[in-house]
């Protein structure tokens, strides 16, 4: 009977938060794109007309064909000059084919990387908040370096060394990001950890790793989550920035990759443009889309913001 | 004719759950030369009727009915312009707390310069005279003024606030909670030095605290309130010896005293109420060991039962 | 001394001997090049006292004396400086975290604010059961539920079943006081540090949870150690009493003694200083200059002598031994000392 209450309390605080949570004008907008781009990834094979690496298969249009409905403005173009609703590109391949399949690659790598970042991120901040002395002193600095040297040109140097795969790429972008998390981590910590309720579980006779992750973990994982929604972000426009620069995985098609292509391809003098926005435009909203969410659960989260509205 | 007479005062916040109730109908007044306490508990909206009066309420505060009437002119209904040349001038305050809300990184004689140039058509050199002048009449060392708010204690922050409140020659000073947070020997310092000023500048003075043994030592009069009200107004020798309203005979035998026979100490029980949603009626049935229907329904209104001790309770004391 | 042990086993919980606690302030680097010594705050500078079986021990002062230091320092929360803590007739002064596990069992701590010193993300059956499980007393589930519901009869947060599974910010503030309480009893300890536990929350509700506090005391014979600045609160509470001023002890014993005949200055002051509840009583004021020197610097000899009414030229120079006058109360003071 008891268990069944805790299930429904369980529930019930779930739910609340779900309230809450929707009623955020930014959360909204932000799970409702994300929602979009999710479905798409997910069902990539059955949306996508065409497999979107084929050059020679059927119905696969001539390259650089502008996409079919530009007829309605302009009726002289010829019909075997359009394709799709997107175009094609210079292989003359489909390009809304390669924007459904390349939201799997933005958003795996936005999670995967993410998560690496975030894992190692709170780790790191939870240590050296709570032991503070040296060994915060030297994984701090360390960060701090890391923190220093300038992102891109650090991850281009790893991504050339490592060579170019999706799971590089993902090392490459958490390896580079958890400083930042571990410091936000580990300034949280140092208030949780002076609050009376850790002596008092000290008094108890609690150990240091059950009063990190009983008492201090659950304190600081709002931020947690605000912080990951936030690094997904960062994290799909590196590895947008990553392929533009051509170090991205060649087997797997990504939007920045699609836009390397497009530069590549001189797709800008030859006017291109539905070459450019379809995959410029779905960096910018899934990013933004994260960082709505972010928004949203740092509102509701962290009690600070709450209280000034 | 009473100095300051506060008639059916209600003030409330607006927040986005709903009105805070803060202050709901609250009578009482101030003669000249008067010490009047106002007791209660935490959150019971002491502080609100104190800003209600000098009309400096917080953001969402509202001053929605009633009538302030201070030298024969309501406060309420006065313009911006004409509320200022009171505020201070007039009726002077102490806030809570306000001895931290000295501005560090300016010498604290230079504060009360400030603050006396700002409402006052005087030279610098003649504020910061009388800035020495009332040092040294609250009892810190005129050289002193040249210092910067941390050089001082905490007690003596609370002196220079008080002199900064007495610059103007007030006719009435609201003292919000001017010995909480300090300890025992600062405490009763502070409260000696008021008592002081009080008798030599024939000061009216209001007195807001949580602790009815400082209400006892220094008050004339005493309202305590409960729940955004007044339940029981009184003489304080009357209150404390003959105290009718449920509350404040709770309240005072939950007081311990260091001196006298020791008794067990008696806790009301549950908890003050949620302003947002008061409970109906007498405010204090839920916690009341005498609650009948009555109470539960009607509101009592406050009485005089004699002598003018007034009770608001629906049991015929 | 240990024949002082063996003694202490009987009647004695605890004896704290010459207990020092110093603070060293962390510096910038440039002056820390500068000066060699570091600034040290002696919050807690030579501190004896014991508490016997079952009784109340007071140990209060104004702010910043070191109450609240000398309460964590017993239960080794932090480390003391110097002085020894025998607890139990066992000396746990030097005690590694581990080896005091098994003791904690016998002494638990209450803390003064009632909104910081409960985990917001746990709920109350798991902050009351913490210490069961921490130190494995329950076989089973049902048996660890049966033990937290009754610890929440016994502190009247009634029906049990509505309070178990609420968080912290469902609760008032008294009522968390409660569960601080029943968590620091449910292990039945024989020592529990109370740091101003009311002293936060309203007086309407005070009383109620001090005497639940009291009657778990009477239940289970557990001795606590009363931090208050409240003379009045521990008039009331406490059965004998220890003044602090700057880290030191300088006036214990009875607390009827203490409180309505104080023969130290300091006491003498600090007891007038508080408000009577009664408008008849006019109580008489003894002027003390002035306010709490800062314990980087604390005065020379006795401490408190640049306030003292009746400081003599030995007070500034020789610090004044703790005695034992007739009555039984110990005192730090030369006007009793014969210097
Ligand atoms: N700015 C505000 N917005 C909303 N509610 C407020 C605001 N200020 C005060 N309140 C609420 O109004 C009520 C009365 O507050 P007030 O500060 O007057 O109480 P008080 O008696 O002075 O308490 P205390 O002894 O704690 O100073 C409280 O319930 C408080 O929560
Ligand atoms: N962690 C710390 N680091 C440095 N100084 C400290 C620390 N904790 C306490 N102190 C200092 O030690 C002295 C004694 O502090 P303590 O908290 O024991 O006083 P207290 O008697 O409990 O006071 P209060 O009544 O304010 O709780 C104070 O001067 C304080 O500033
Ligand atoms: S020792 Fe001297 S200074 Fe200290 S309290 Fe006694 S008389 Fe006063
Ligand atoms: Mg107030
Ligand atoms: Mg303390």
């Amino acid at each position: 009977m008891s268990l069944q209450k805790l299930m429904e309390e369980h529930i019930k605080s779930l739910r609340e938060f779900a309230n809450t949570f929707f009623k955020n004008k930014f959360g909204v907008i932000g799970v409702a794109i994300l929602s979009v781009f999710i479905f798409m990834a997910i069902f990539a094979p059955q949306i996508s007309p065409y497999n979107p690496m084929d050059v020679k298969s059927i119905g696969v249009g001539k390259p650089f064909s502008p996409p079919a409905w530009i007829k309605i403005f302009n009726k002289d173009i010829p019909d075997d000059s359009v394709f799709g609703i997107m175009g094609t590109d210079e292989l003359g391949r489909d390009i809304f084919s390669q924007i459904i399949y390349g939201s799997r690659i933005s958003l795996i790598v936005g999670f995967a990387a993410s998560f690496t970042a975030v894992f190692i991120g709170t780790i790191i901040g939870l240590i050296a908040g709570y032991y503070g002395g040296i060994i915060d002193e030297v994984l701090m600095r360390f960060a701090d370096i890391l923190l220093i040297i300038p992102g891109l040109p650090l991850m281009i140097v790893l991504a050339a060394i490592l060579g170019p795969s999706i799971r590089n790429i993902i090392l490459v972008i958490g390896i580079t990001s958890w400083p930042s998390i571990a410091r936000i981590i580990r300034s949280q910590v140092l208030t949780v950890k002076e609050m009376k309720f850790v002596e008092f579980a000290r008094a108890a006779g609690c150990g240091d790793n059950y009063i990190i992750f009983k008492h201090i973990l659950p304190n600081v994982m709002p931020l947690v989550y605000v912080n990951a929604a936030i690094n997904i972000a960062n994290a799909i426009l590196i590895e947008a920035g990553l392929s533009f620069l051509g170090l991205g995985d060649p087997n797997n098609i990504s939007w920045g990759m699609m836009l390397f292509f497009a530069e590549q391809y001189q797709a800008l003098l030859r006017l291109a443009w539905w070459y450019i926005f379809p995959p410029g435009i779905c960096i910018l909203l899934v990013v933004l889309s994260f960082i709505f969410i972010g928004h949203a659960l740092d509102e509701i989260l962290n009690p600070r913001l709450r209280l000034r509205r | 004719m009473p100095l300051l007479q506060v008639k059916n005062l209600k003030t409330y916040y607006q927040t986005a759950r709903g009105y805070v109730k803060a202050v709901d109908g609250v009578n009482f007044q101030i003669e000249e030369g008067e010490v009047f306490g106002l007791a209660g508990e935490s959150g019971c909206g002491k502080t609100t009727v104190a800003l209600s009066i000098i009309r400096l309420l917080p953001p969402g505060g509202r001053i929605i009915d009633g009538k302030i009437i201070f030298n024969d002119k309501n406060i309420l209904t006065m313009s911006e312009e004409d509320i200022r040349k009171i505020r201070w001038k007039k009726i002077a305050i102490v806030f809570q707390g306000a001895m931290n809300a000295l501005n560090p990184v300016i010498k604290v004689g230079d504060q009360i310069v400030e603050a006396i140039t700002t409402h006052e058509n005087v030279s610098k050199e003649d504020a910061w005279k009388r800035t020495e002048k009332l040092f040294e009449m609250v009892g810190i060392d005129p050289s002193r003024a040249k210092d910067y708010p941390h050089e001082f204690s905490g007690g003596m922050k609370q002196r220079v606030m008080i002199a900064m409140a007495l610059a103007c020659n007030p006719q009435l000073l609201i003292a919000d909670e001017p010995a909480t947070a300090l300890d025992v020997i600062v405490q009763a310092q502070i409260l000696k030095l008021m008592r002081e000023l009080q008798r030599k500048m024939n000061l009216s003075m209001m007195l807001i605290t949580h602790d009815l043994s400082i209400i006892a030592e220094t008050c004339n009069k005493v309202a305590i309130m409960y729940a955004g009200k007044i339940v029981e107004y009184a003489d304080t020798k009357r209150i404390f010896r003959d105290p009718q309203h449920p509350y404040t005979r709770g309240l005072i035998n939950a007081f311990p005293s260091i001196r006298g026979p020791k008794r067990k100490l008696i806790s009301i029980p549950g908890t003050p109420p949620d302003l947002l949603n008061p409970p109906s009626g007498c405010r204090f049935h839920p916690r009341c060991p005498y609650t009948n229907d009555k109470c539960k329904k009607i509101e009592p209104e406050l009485k005089d039962i004699g002598e003018r001790h007034y009770v608001a309770c629906h049991m015929s004391w | 001394m240990p024949h002082v042990v063996v003694i202490s086993m009987v009647d004695e919980v605890l004896k704290v001997i010459n207990l020092k606690k110093y603070f060293t302030l962390r510096r910038g680097l440039l002056t820390s090049l500068i000066k060699r010594e570091p600034p040290k705050v002696k919050a807690v500078d030579g501190v004896s006292f014991n508490v016997k079986r079952g009784e109340i021990f007071g140990l209060a002062g104004e702010s910043g004396c070191g109450k609240t230091t000398t309460g964590r320092c017993i239960l080794r929360l932090i480390e003391p400086t110097s002085g020894k803590i025998i607890f139990d007739g066992k000396d746990i002064t030097n005690l590694s975290q581990g080896e005091l596990k098994p003791l904690r069992k016998d002494m638990q701590i209450i803390f003064q604010d009632p909104y910081e010193s409960l985990n917001p993300r746990m709920r109350v059956r798991d902050i009351i059961a913490e210490p069961l499980r921490i130190q494995r007393i329950c076989k089973s589930r049902r048996e660890e539920e049966e033990m937290v519901m009754k610890m929440l009869e016994e502190v009247e947060l009634t029906p049990p079943e509505e309070f178990m599974n609420r968080l912290p910010h469902e609760l008032s503030g008294g009522q968390r006081q409660r569960v601080a309480v029943a968590r620091a009893f449910i292990l039945k300890p024989k020592l529990i540090v109370a740091d101003e536990p009311v002293s936060m929350l309203d007086i309407s509700i005070r009383s109620e949870v001090l005497n639940v506090m009291l009657r778990e005391r009477d239940t289970y014979g557990t001795s606590i150690i009363f931090i208050t600045h409240d003379l009045s609160l521990a008039r009331h509470i406490c059965e004998r009493i220890a003044i602090m001023y700057l880290g030191k002890i300088i006036e214990m014993g009875d607390v009827e003694t203490i409180l309505q005949e104080p023969k130290h200055p300091y006491t003498q002051a600090l007891t007038a200083a508080v408000p009577i509840p009664d408008p008849d009583h006019k109580r008489e004021i003894i002027p003390i200059k002035g306010e709490v020197p800062s314990a980087l610097n604390p005065p020379s000899g006795c401490r408190f002598h640049p306030r003292c009414p009746y400081a003599k030229d030995t007070c500034g120079k020789i610090e004044p031994e703790t005695i034992t006058l007739e009555d039984g109360r110990l005192i730090a003071c030369h006007l009793y000392t014969g210097k």
